[in-house]
């Protein structure tokens, strides 16, 4: 599957900031940068992994600045951000 | 129980800490934005939001709503199926201007609500925002079994009417007449547009007590402070709801006479009293200020 840079969702407070670019290692990177991280940096990495896997996407540079969101937050965000980056709507 | 549709707030679609805060406020109805305060480089975000909200935030027993894009958007019928497979209660669409466009809605839910094997689940609200949907207010309140009520968009009607909105609101006297006849005609719900100016509660108030006297079930507000004025001026008050108790009380008594007249105090009663009565007790005991037991 081709991977293209995208961004989705923002740096406003409940919202999260999500880029993708295509990656050369095998896969997923993801950089998180979050005002929760040491309280929920795992579970934020495990729903955007899940989110990816669940579009068939599983080798991409991820970054994701966090500003609190919720897991159908990030869920929404990445799904975004995935379609962009593939061109690949998940809508009929 | 009857489901009050006093307020119904807008939240715009892509703004993911207000859906997750909105219910706090209590209002009856939530109604998610697609449309209007969506731009158009940020629909399909706020489409997935929306869905992912609707399929995991507790709403409780808030009604909710989507605004969807017009059918004729590129948007329109991915919206349909993303609230659709989320599970939303009530479809708001935009614009209305004929029968036929709510046809056509209920199509695109069907396909969706029959993939799903939930077929006639969603029901579906019309925004009337012209005076070509005035003039068609009563066809498109009656153009499907889902429908659940109309409302009147303000602004772009007055626009189309060539006139501009004023605190008084001659100028929508009509239209909202129209949309409650219509609405009342066929056994739906009525809601009146937004109020946009915060900074003026005085004129609101008035507003919402002018719609009341109309016959309105209630009004799309765009702030938690609104919600308040209307509960108080649309929720029954103690005074009604004793006369109303009283009314329902001689009911009874005739009927345990087997006298075909009712009277109170001496008065006759007849039978528009008595549907007021009813509809101030069911009123009462949807928004928590009367128990059955209380009868």
């Amino acid at each position: 599957m081709t991977i293209n840079k995208a961004f989705a969702g923002t740096l406003e407070s409940g919202d999260i900031m999500i880029q993708i670019e295509p990656s050369d290692k095998e896969g997923l990177n993801i950089e998180l940068d979050s005002t929760v991280k040491y309280q929920f940096g795992e579970q934020i990495k495990k729903v955007i992994a899940e989110t990816l896997g669940e579009l068939g996407i599983t080798s991409a540079y991820v970054k994701a600045t966090d500003k609190g969101a919720l897991d159908c937050t990030i869920k929404a965000r990445v799904t975004c951000a995935a379609v962009r980056a593939t061109g690949k709507d998940v809508w009929a | 129980m009857q489901r009050l549709r006093r307020t119904m707030m807008f939240v715009p679609g892509n703004n993911p800490a207000m859906m997750s805060d909105a219910f706090i406020y209590g209002p009856d109805s939530i109604m998610l934005d697609l449309e209007d305060s969506v731009t158009m480089a940020e629909k399909d975000a706020a489409r997935l939001l929306v869905h992912n909200a609707l399929k995991t935030i507790n709403y409780g027993n808030t009604e909710m709503v989507v605004r969807i894009n017009p059918l004729n958007t590129p948007f329109g019928k991915k919206d349909v199926e993303a609230v659709v497979t989320a599970g939303v209660h009530v479809i708001r669409m935009p614009k209305t201007e004929t029968a036929e466009e709510v046809v056509e809605l209920e199509e695109e839910i069907e396909k969706v609500e029959k993939r799903l094997g939930c077929l006639g689940r969603t029901q579906i609200m019309a925004a009337i925002e012209s005076t070509k949907g005035i003039i068609n207010a009563y066809a498109i309140a009656t153009a499907s079994k889902r429908m659940m009520g109309i409302a009147l968009g303000a602004e772009d009607y007055c626009a189309n009417l060539k006139t501009q909105r004023t605190t008084t609101g001659e100028e929508l006297l009509l239209a909202r007449e129209t949309i409650v006849v219509a609405a009342r005609a066929a056994g739906i719900d009525a809601l009146d547009t937004v109020f946009s100016n915060l900074n003026d509660m005085e004129t609101f108030r008035k507003e919402v007590e002018l719609i009341k006297h109309l016959g309105f079930d209630g009004k799309s507000i765009i702030n938690p402070r609104q919600i308040e004025i209307i509960n108080e001026i649309f929720t029954p008050t103690q005074k009604d709801i004793d006369k109303a108790k009283a009314i329902m009380g001689a009911i009874k008594e005739a009927e345990a006479k087997g006298s075909g007249v009712i009277a109170l105090n001496g008065k006759m009663i007849d039978k528009p009293v008595v549907i007021r009565a009813q509809r101030t007790i069911e009123l009462a005991i949807s928004a928590g200020v009367l128990t059955k037991e209380d009868l």
